[in-house]
């Protein structure tokens, strides 16, 4: 499912709300995640999951066809760890 | 770190969303839910959701395995199960990036220094 798809999904099960409001809705949420975790902040959704920030500290790396070394500088990296919630879902006991 | 992390939740979602459409707080509370909803159950039905410039979710399938009980050293069997991978997209990765590199002061800690290179 692309984000059109979820919008369209979304679309089609609330005839009260126009297609064009269900994509600003999405991408106000998507958007929103996205800025807090730019400024290094978590988000923290029950049910779902939580997104965070790893950093990466710099490090001497190698180019694994020449063997040269190259400085690979310190990185920020999102994270996401399902909620429980969901992971339960995704694997319904018997 | 003296820095607190602060977290936000559905509610600061919400709030963008209000921000966003007008409409009542508690109608953009429902629309943040109904999202994170179809999200869900696209992911229950085993689907992957791609979602351009933030990333994509996907559902691996994990076989079986011997794990170990990490106290007792004791081999326990892993059962297959389903896991929820998330790949962040280019776009989010530049995004923190270009974000976080302004406010890092780089504070380094105590062994942060840059140790020489052994031979390298």
């Amino acid at each position: 499912m692309t984000k059109s798809e979820l919008i369209q999904r979304i679309a089609d099960a609330h005839v009260d709300l126009y297609q064009r409001d269900v994509e600003k809705i999405v991408g106000a949420i998507f958007d929103e995640i996205a800025r807090a975790l730019a400024q290094g902040q978590r988000v923290e959704l029950r049910g779902f999951g939580a997104f965070s920030v790893k950093q990466r500290a710099a490090r001497v790396g190698r180019n694994p066809r020449t063997g040269d070394s190259v400085d690979v500088s310190e990185k920020f990296i999102p994270f996401f760890k399902t909620g429980k919630e969901l992971r339960e879902k995704l694997n319904p006991k018997g | 770190m003296t820095e607190i992390i602060s977290t936000i939740t559905r509610a600061d979602l919400a709030e963008a969303v209000y921000n966003e459409l007008g409409l009542s707080r508690n109608e953009c509370a429902n629309y943040v839910e109904m999202v994170l909803n179809e999200v869900i159950s696209a992911l229950e039905r085993g689907e992957s959701v791609k979602l351009s410039s933030f990333g994509s979710f996907s559902v691996r399938q994990k076989g079986r395995r011997v794990g170990r009980n990490p106290k007792t050293g004791e081999e326990v069997p892993i059962l297959p199960r389903k896991v929820l991978v998330f790949r962040a997209s280019h776009v989010l990765k530049a995004k923190i990036n270009r974000g976080l590199a302004k406010t890092a002061g780089k504070p380094v800690g105590a062994s942060g220094t840059p140790v020489a290179g052994d031979g390298a």
